[in-house]
């Protein structure tokens, strides 16, 4: 059954399969009912950590050196047990800041450098690339050696086949092929792959059973158990020694040190890892759950490393297969074709994980912090006006993708025949591990700056190159042995693997002590004696303070912009249905209908900014933003142009205070003007309704006379005479009451005809008080008059005339006939003419003072008949005394009389001297 | 009991209840005409509105509260003419109501059919 079609066909069914569980992943996730949202899960994809490097390289390690592959997997476990918070607070900072890569998660904090994410970038892509040759030279080795059964014959030497014939080679465009069909089939702004999560989850799964698959077959089928295995291999001096922990062939104390160390920061900071353990994380709390299932997956996949390792040295003696490929022709040996291929499968499972999670980790990071930054910045390709460039993105991390695994294989090539599996991979690790003074600083130590970030990691990743990368490819023999054994220029000092006369370390320790001395040492010492810039200490202030923030970060945003700009913006990246779907989204948050009545403020900009950064990074989402929304820096002139907006602001606020007052006192002012108007309408009413009534009472008495008469002929002839008399003075009376009623119609409306002359007031009270002489012999009441000469007045003689004989009508009438009388006074001073017509009758109390000036309204005596009169006269004659420009007024005493007065001004002096001159 | 405070209109209205054979009594005001009904007992009570001190209304509520003056025929007489004047004037227990100017005719018929009604209804 091990056919080369059969493990070609099993091959892509595998990865078929896998396909098959992200898909269903993606669709729950769409539905909203994601299968990662599970500790279980998060832990199985942590274990993605396990590569083929652990599948077929520990067994290796652990023939040549014993339990020195432990470390390895003790850093991770310590970290996740000791070290968690550690994560916890990345995983929130990236949450906030919506990270997407290691690169944008350090750009981020040194103030979005974008310098910074294209550094790290590289240095990740580089470093990496050894370990991604790794996996296609154990996929590769793996095939071939399974190709090979029922013999067990090791491969050729990478690069020494053509590179068309190079089983590597068709294994890297394979596995670049499925990392693109995994990563970028859609562009996510979250940058979460749920489906590459659980395919990877599942991926964990099936290579720890293949692994304990053939461990428990060596272990129990091949031989009677670990202790028939121990005691064999105690059995032979070669293998005793690899059973001592830190003497002999598993390195010294500072090995496993610094492997355990390296190993804990690998894990963090790989990429990958870095991905499903910060990015694709759904619940802080999982950390929880995967602090003991994660070393529990650790303890089940080395637990039989050991035995496998004993057993193929025990099985093969000779030496003539390679140990690295212990755990697959073991089973070849027995002739277990079944198990073959499942632990082909396992390794195929292993290394395709890594490379698909990897790939898409670097990609992002190529993209986002290398290729569009560079795009973004240079004016030819004019990115920032095309209006969807989502496509574009997507393209550029497919390249990458390609780039990266290709990149992978030349390495391969260069140098995969170099070193052991393990040593390959600890390459990769010490690249890494030159992250961790800036992140972990980053995390802990406000006053990391960029610049320090900046010279910690060149020269880091410097002292790693030349440390581990040169001796890598001089023992290739790309490069001259000479290098390695005399130094450069045959300075002895700066030999790669003993660099300032540092002896006696193995390769990955050496590298790792000078690189972290100048890594650290760079790192704070830049950044102690340089100084942060503003967006910088914002950053950093944010990131470590980051469980004592409430909400999300936000810088002052001082700049100006519309949403639809912002809009199209996001629109430009993500795609506008998508970018419209956000916003609405958005909109509907903020409590606002539709988008455009979003405002452009400092959270919208933020907003669009978190957008963008899943995309394209914080740093280019920054460079972005800032096209549309510009934000200026504070100047001393713009702060003088805030406060004086704010006294504007201050001055404008003032004047509108006024203006409400004004507007509250207009509203009083036409509130009461409504009033009067419906006060005015009720009094038209009730004067209409009066005149009806006053008009009907002389009409009634005229009727029933009439008929009277008309209907008793026989009346006798005095009754008839008093009759008549009564019809007589009741038409009379209506004649009266309807030429006042006209009269004040008249006076009211302003059509009333005046003459305007020169009087003597003298003459015209005069002239009155003779015209009513009579009446007042008649009711036996005296009339005085006291007129003292006085200036002459403008006015209407006729009008004048009507008023006087009202008031001394009104006066007789309220006369004690014989005991009555009535003074008429006159008396000027220099700018007016008093008149008064004082009598001695029945008074009028203070209420009625004031309302006897008021159509119909009488006073009378209650217990006498009604007065006579319509009750318009005095009505009538303070209109005449106010249109001629005086005052009309009444005093009274109860039992004492009144006093009617009128006071007019006096002609102008000039009219006045004609008269008289 | 004719009350009514205009002297032409009341001294009409005497003039026609006396011809045609009724015996009346006259108050120019509301109290006045109290006094006049609790003393004389007329069938008939033609009330104004608009009488001083208490009005017509007032006294037609007073003659329908006071038991001793059962069965008691009001006819009131105003100058208004309002619908709401004469619905004011029913409430306060009126039988009939008449707008000034009337016809004199028309007042004889209805104080002869109040008359001629009287008692309990």
């Amino acid at each position: 059954m091990l056919e080369g079609w059969f493990i070609v066909a099993s091959s892509f069914a595998y990865i078929g399969l896998l396909f098959a569980i992200a898909w269903y992943a993606d669709r729950r996730a769409l539905a909203g009912r994601s299968i990662i949202a599970n500790p279980w899960v998060y832990s199985l994809s942590l274990a993605v950590y396990a590569t083929a490097w652990t599948f077929y390289g520990s067994v290796g390690r652990a023939a040549t050196d014993g339990v020195g592959f432990l470390p390895i997997y003790i850093g991770p476990t310590l970290l996740l047990l000791v070290g968690w918070f550690v994560l916890r607070k990345m995983i929130r900072i990236a949450r906030l800041t919506r990270t997407t890569s290691l690169a944008d998660f350090v750009s981020s904090r040194y103030g979005n450098s974008a310098l910074l994410g294209g550094l790290v970038t590289v240095i990740a892509v580089v470093g990496i690339l050894p370990y991604i040759s790794l996996q296609l030279k154990a996929v590769s080795t793996s095939f071939q050696v399974l190709l090979q059964y029922p013999q067990i014959v090791m491969p050729p030497p990478a690069g020494s086949l053509q590179v068309m014939q190079d089983t590597a080679f068709y294994v890297a465009l394979f596995m670049a092929l499925f990392a693109i069909a995994f990563g970028t089939r859609q562009l996510d702004a979250a940058e979460r792959h749920e489906g590459m999560v659980a395919a990877v989850a599942f991926e964990s799964l099936v290579k720890l059973v293949a692994f304990i698959a053939v461990g428990v077959y060596v272990t129990f089928f091949m031989y009677a158990g670990p202790g028939d295995i121990f005691t064999r291999a105690a059995g032979r001096p070669d293998l005793d020694v690899l059973l001592a922990p830190f003497g002999g062939a598993a390195g010294g104390y500072a090995s496993w040190a610094w492997l355990t160390v390296l190993s804990m920061l690998a894990f963090v900071f790989l990429p990958r890892q870095f991905q499903v353990a910060v990015i694709e994380v759904t619940d802080e709390r999982h950390l929880k759950r995967a602090a003991w299932a994660f070393p529990l997956y650790v303890l089940a996949i080395n637990v039989f490393v050991l035995p496998i390792a004993f057993g193929g040295l025990l099985r093969f003696p000779e030496g003539g297969v390679d140990a690295d490929t212990f755990v697959l022709t073991l089973p070849m040996a027995m002739h277990n074709e079944g198990l073959a291929l499942f632990v082909f499968i396992g390794g195929l499972s292993a290394a395709t994980g890594m490379v698909i999670v990897e790939t898409i980790a670097l990609s992002t990071m190529a993209c986002n912090n290398l290729v569009m930054p560079i795009l973004l910045r240079v004016r030819i390709f004019r990115l920032t006006e095309q209006r969807d460039i989502s496509s574009l993105l997507l393209d550029i991390r497919r390249a990458a993708i390609v780039a990266i695994v290709m990149g992978g294989y030349f390495y391969y090539l260069l140098a995969g025949e170099a070193y052991a599996l393990v040593s390959i991979g600890l390459i990769s690790f010490a690249a890494v591990a030159q992250f961790a003074p800036a992140v972990i600083g980053g995390l802990y130590w406000k006053g990391g700056t960029a610049r320090g970030a900046l010279t910690g990691l060149t020269a880091g990743f410097v002292v790693w190159f030349y440390t581990l990368m040169l001796p890598a490819f001089a023992k290739s023999d790309w490069l001259a042995v000479e290098l390695l054994e005399r130094g450069p220029w045959g300075i002895e000092l700066l030999k790669p693997t003993q660099l300032f006369g540092l002896a006696g370390l193995d390769a990955t320790t050496h590298a790792m002590l000078w690189s972290m001395i100048f890594n650290v040492g760079a790192y704070v010492l830049v950044s102690m004696l340089g100084s942060q810039r503003a967006g910088e200490h914002a950053q950093a202030t944010l990131f470590v303070d980051v469980f004592r923030q409430t909400g999300e970060p936000g810088s002052r945003w001082r700049g100006a912009t519309s949403s639809s700009a912002l809009q199209a913006l996001v629109g430009r990246f993500l795609g506008p249905a998508r970018a419209a779907e956000l916003f609405a989204a958005y909109a509907k948050n903020r409590g606002v209908e539709r988008i455009d009545e979003l405002e452009g403020d400092r959270d919208l900009v933020r907003f669009a900014e978190l957008q963008l950064a899943g995309t394209i990074g914080a740093a280019s989402a920054r460079t972005m933003v800032a096209t549309v929304a510009q934000e200026e820096p504070l100047e001393i002139e713009q702060v003088m142009t805030i406060i004086d907006e704010a006294s504007q602001l201050l001055a404008y606020s003032h004047r509108l205070e006024e203006k409400q007052a004004e507007l509250e006192s207009a509203t009083r002012d036409l509130q009461g003007a409504n009033e009067r108007l419906k006060e005015l309408d009720r009094l038209k009413d009730d004067f209409i309704s009066t005149v009806t009534h006053e008009l009907r009472t002389p009409l009634t008495s005229i009727r029933a006379f009439s008929e009277i008469l008309h209907d008793t002929p026989d009346l006798d002839a005095a009754e008839r005479q008093r009759f008549l008399g009564l019809v007589i003075k009741e038409s009379e009376r209506l004649t009266r009451l309807i030429n006042q009623v006209l009269d004040l119609a008249k006076l009211e409306s302003g059509l009333a005809e005046w003459r305007s002359e020169e009087l003597d007031l003298r003459e015209v009270v005069a002239d009155a008080v003779s015209a009513t002489s009579a009446l007042f012999k008649a009711k036996g009441v005296a009339l005085e008059t006291r007129l003292v000469p006085s200036p002459l007045v403008l006015g209407d003689r006729d009008r004048l005339m009507q008023v006087l004989l009202n008031l001394l009508s009104n006066a007789v009438k309220f006369c004690t006939p014989g005991s009555g009388k009535v003074i008429v006074r006159l008396a000027g001073d220099g700018s007016t003419v008093r008149v008064e017509v004082a009598d001695n009758g029945v008074g009028i109390s203070p209420e009625h003072q004031n309302v006897i000036f008021e159509k119909f309204r009488q006073v009378g005596d209650p217990m006498t008949e009604k007065p006579a009169g319509t009750g318009l006269g005095l009505a009538i004659c303070r209109r005449i005394v106010g249109h001629l420009g005086g005052r009309m007024g009444v005093q009274s005493e109860v039992g004492r009389g009144s006093v009617f007065y009128f006071i007019l001004p006096v002609a102008a002096p000039g009219e006045r001297l004609a008269v008289h001159g | 009991m004719i009350a009514e405070d205009e002297s032409s209109i009341l001294l009409s209205l005497e003039f026609l209840l006396r011809k045609a054979g009724f015996d009346t009594r006259v108050a120019r005001d509301g109290e006045e005409a109290l006094g006049v009904l609790t003393a004389f007992r007329p069938d008939v009570a033609l009330l104004d509105v608009m009488l001083p001190r208490r009005s017509g209304l007032e006294v037609c509520r007073f003659i329908r509260a006071e038991p001793a003056l059962a069965g008691m025929r009001i006819l009131l007489l105003t100058a208004k003419g309002g619908r709401q004047d004469l619905q004011n004037g029913l409430a306060a227990g009126a039988d009939e109501y008449l707008t000034k100017p009337f016809s004199t005719h028309e007042l004889l018929e209805r104080v002869k059919a109040l008359a001629a009604g009287k008692g309990p209804a």
